[in-house]
């Protein structure tokens, strides 16, 4: 009886087993990792990357990112410049891959990287260069990339090609960059009293600056900070950031943020929350809750990249007037990050060269693609966000110029940002893991009136420390 | 009438235990007649097992192969036991099990015993109780987002009803999902109202299946209400409790919908981070989908103790 049992089990046990291998090999058959793809050399044209591409060899490349039909101005706009570009260069097919949404859901692109079923030229975030890496996902493309295949090079902020690269190799081209600086809503900003042509610039001033609007009444908070989602955490360190702190040191291993400028940042918000009481009584907020905040005139600042404005009124039905930007306060660094275009590994040089002149044409030359303000104003799309802000130079000139001219904004509003450029910095290692953590510091401040500093901050290092050793 | 007179009990055992043949059963020729009897039952069973394979079973046992491979770098690697390591290690790890055990704890002494108080009431009344079993009912048709605003709206310690009341009677304004100290507490009372329908009307179906004479004979030996629910009421419906309890620890260990919306998940100083959410985030925001696993089959041991004691007050409930 009980060997017959046995038998049983081990035979169902076998079934299980044998059904899960095939369907395993099944799954297995559905992944597309093409072989072709990894190998590298199956180019018909010249392998030498600094030679132009051959006019007679045929390509086709694939492009992350067509806007999808829902945009139809961005889509006409891509149309137009994928013509305007074949006229250069008539052997080249760009086949557009259109993304519902966001162009970059990071769950759904780890996944295309690990099926390696990325486009030719995938848009990626800044942050995201280590993960490509690690999946070797993208072509190192530094010998490609010269002033004659993208002539403007010299005027792009080295600080945003940095962050491209690793090991001295580059790895993407940027197509929008940003970095955090302090939104003011200037009917509250005027209600209150204060010049919202002129933001505040110390955290000093922001208290006090908090304080008024905070004192206009029915609800109105005059500074706004997240405490969930981790972009409690993201936000503490741009304030750490802000004045002259890191939140992990420079070997990347240990949590820095445990000291005098750590816990001046806490309790300097946990001043403005209770003893102010400017920060308003509803906390755990996280993306998207402060914009609704601000967008309905119920919060006076808080910190933000360029690009919250046009969610705001495009999403909120927000007028743009409504809105001012300042350099983040303190000014000793700022959060940075951006987006860009990666070549994935493996193709063949002449594909990577079309990619080349591709991106060069629709998102590095001044006055074309991306930034062809005029045609961007007539197609009734937003013109004056400070945002691509990556050049320098006459470039730089050129570029401000054309924005100013055709800008559907006031974009005066914005000055103190752009007069007042902060250096950007980049995200910490294991950033969103490091944010779930100080997430805690957040929340803690803004939550418990009797929050006890050194012991947040004490508890939060232990715990990045682990996160950082467990790399 | 010549028949063999069997006790009822020998009777169910014939029914689920047809007797064997005597020998060695011919299973190829049985299977075979079988399948060629129920050809159509068959060709309707295949459908749900593949879907059940596809989307059911093959995820359980790609998880379980998941937890001990790291899927970063392209290539699948076996790593271990290096996925549970870094899970214990996380340092939300004990306070995620904590919290989970506070939430189950919570969510029985109110989940539990509000339905059955209020399936008890239902019962008692006569007219209108097809009324009362809708308005009951009602929260569970509203969609989970829809509720969990309702309660942030509830809750909100600036333009909140609850803190609206609490200055009516002279009370101090309470700071509710905000607070560390209850803010667990008020995701428990939340979710207990939006999931309570269904346990209640369960509930009283079981009560309404209690006969009614026993509750004349207890009112003929002068019980009153409460010796009635103590000596009729609960002896009688002990068995479906008993389930209801079980079925409850099992989804009150999975919570995740409740505080994440609520609270964005952690909660303030992560007094409401779940097992569950941290297994989300380490699949949707660290993309480690090894220690998701691991952390996943963790928590799948401890729901399965709980189940097989489940399946056992089944059988015993059938018998």
């Amino acid at each position: 009886m009980r060997s017959a049992r046995f038998r049983r089990v081990r035979r169902a046990g076998v079934m299980t087993l044998v059904s899960a291998l095939s369907l395993s090999a099944l799954a297995a058959c559905g992944t597309s990792s093409s072989s072709d793809d990894d190998t590298g050399t199956k180019s018909s044209g010249s392998s030498d990357p600094a030679a132009p591409l051959d006019p007679k060899t045929k390509v086709t490349i694939t492009i992350d990112c067509m806007p999808p039909t829902a945009k139809q101005a961005e889509l006409k706009q891509w149309k137009e410049d994928v013509a305007e570009f074949n006229k250069t260069y008539p052997n080249v097919t760009i086949e557009g891959r259109s993304t519902p949404g966001q162009c970059l859901e990071p769950p759904r692109f780890t996944a295309m990287l690990k099926a390696k079923s990325q486009p030719d030229v995938f848009y990626t975030y800044f942050t995201d260069l280590p993960q490509v890496l690690d999946n070797a996902g993208a072509e190192d493309i530094t010998a490609y990339v010269t002033d004659k295949s993208v002539p403007l090079l010299k005027d792009i902020d080295p600080n945003v090609m940095a962050s491209l690269k690793q090991d001295g190799k580059l790895y993407g081209l940027p197509t929008s960059n940003y970095t955090m600086g302090l939104l003011v809503n200037r009917k509250l900003f005027k209600d209150a009293g204060l010049d919202p042509d002129a933001p505040p610039r110390t955290w000093e001033e922001v208290r006090t600056a908090a304080k008024k609007i905070a004192g206009l009444g029915k609800g109105v908070a005059g500074f706004g900070e997240y405490s969930a989602g981790n972009t409690g955490g993201w936000h503490f360190t741009a304030q750490m950031y802000s004045v002259g702190g890191e939140v992990v040191d420079a070997s990347g291993k240990k949590a820095a943020f445990n000291g005098t400028l750590g816990k001046q940042v806490a309790e300097n918000l946990h001043a403005m929350r209770w003893e102010d009481d400017s920060m308003g009584k509803t906390q755990l907020l996280k993306w998207g809750d402060l914009q609704k905040q601000i967008a309905t005139d119920k919060l006076g600042m808080f910190l933000a990249a360029p690009d919250d404005i046009a969610y705001m009124v495009q999403q909120l039905g927000a007028k743009y007037e409504n809105f001012g930007m300042g350099p983040i306060p303190g000014e000793r660094n700022t959060l940075a990050g951006g987006n860009a275009y990666m070549i994935k590994k493996g193709i063949s040089p002449d594909k990577v060269k079309a990619a080349i002149a591709w991106l060069n044409f629709k998102n590095l030359s001044v006055g074309k693609g991306q930034f062809a303000w005029a045609r961007t104003k007539a197609d009734g799309l937003p013109v004056g966000v400070p945002q691509p802000n990556f050049w320098l130079n006459a470039s730089k000139t050129a570029d401000d110029e054309a924005r100013i001219e055709h800008a559907t904004m006031p974009v005066e509003n914005f000055r103190s940002f752009m007069d007042n450029p902060v250096a950007g910095k980049a995200e910490p290692p294991k950033a969103q893991e490091v944010y779930k953590v100080l997430d805690n510091v957040m929340s803690g401040i803004l939550t418990n009136k009797d929050a006890d500093i050194d012991k947040l901050l004490a508890t939060a290092e232990q715990q990045v420390n682990q996160v950082l050793a467990n790399q | 009438m010549s028949a063999p007179s069997l006790t009822p009990s020998k009777a169910a055992n014939h029914r689920r235990n047809p007797p064997r043949a005597a020998g060695p059963a011919p299973s190829g020729g049985r299977f075979a007649k079988s399948l060629k009897r129920n050809l159509t039952a068959h060709g309707f069973l295949i459908g749900a097992v593949l879907c059940f394979a596809v989307f059911s079973w093959y995820p359980m046992v790609r998880e379980f192969f998941l937890a001990f491979q790291k899927t970063d770098g392209g290539t699948t690697t076996w790593v271990g036991l290096d996925n549970l390591t870094t899970v214990v290690n996380d340092p939300a790890f004990w306070q995620a099990w904590r919290n989970t055990a506070l939430f189950t704890v919570l969510a029985l002494v109110l989940g539990f015993a509000v339905p059955f108080a209020a399936a008890v009431v239902i019962n008692e009344f006569h007219h209108g109780q097809g009324y009362l079993r809708l308005l009951v009912y009602l929260p569970v048709m509203l969609p989970p987002v829809a509720a969990v605003l309702l309660f942030k709206y509830l809750y909100d310690p600036g333009y909140g009803l609850l803190n609206e009341l609490f200055g009516v009677f002279g009370l101090p304004e309470q700071q509710w999902l905000q607070d560390p100290d209850i803010s667990m507490f008020a995701v428990v009372v939340a979710s207990t109202w939006m999931n309570m329908g269904g346990a209640t009307l369960i509930y009283l179906a079981a009560l309404q299946g209690i006969p009614g004479e026993l509750y004349e004979a207890a009112e003929l030996d002068g019980a009153g209400i409460l010796r009635k629910i103590w000596h009729v009421t609960i002896p009688q419906t002990r068995l479906i409790l008993s389930l209801m309890l079980l079925m409850q620890v099992i989804a009150t260990m999975q919570v995740f919908v409740e505080p994440f919306l609520l609270t964005g998940g952690a909660g303030p100083e992560g007094s409401t981070t779940t097992v569950v959410y941290l297994i989300y985030q380490y699949a949707f925001n660290f993309n480690n989908y090894g220690a998701a696993a691991a952390l996943g089959l963790l928590l799948l041991v401890l729901l399965a103790g709980f189940s097989a004691a489940y399946v056992k007050l089944s059988r015993a409930e059938d018998e």
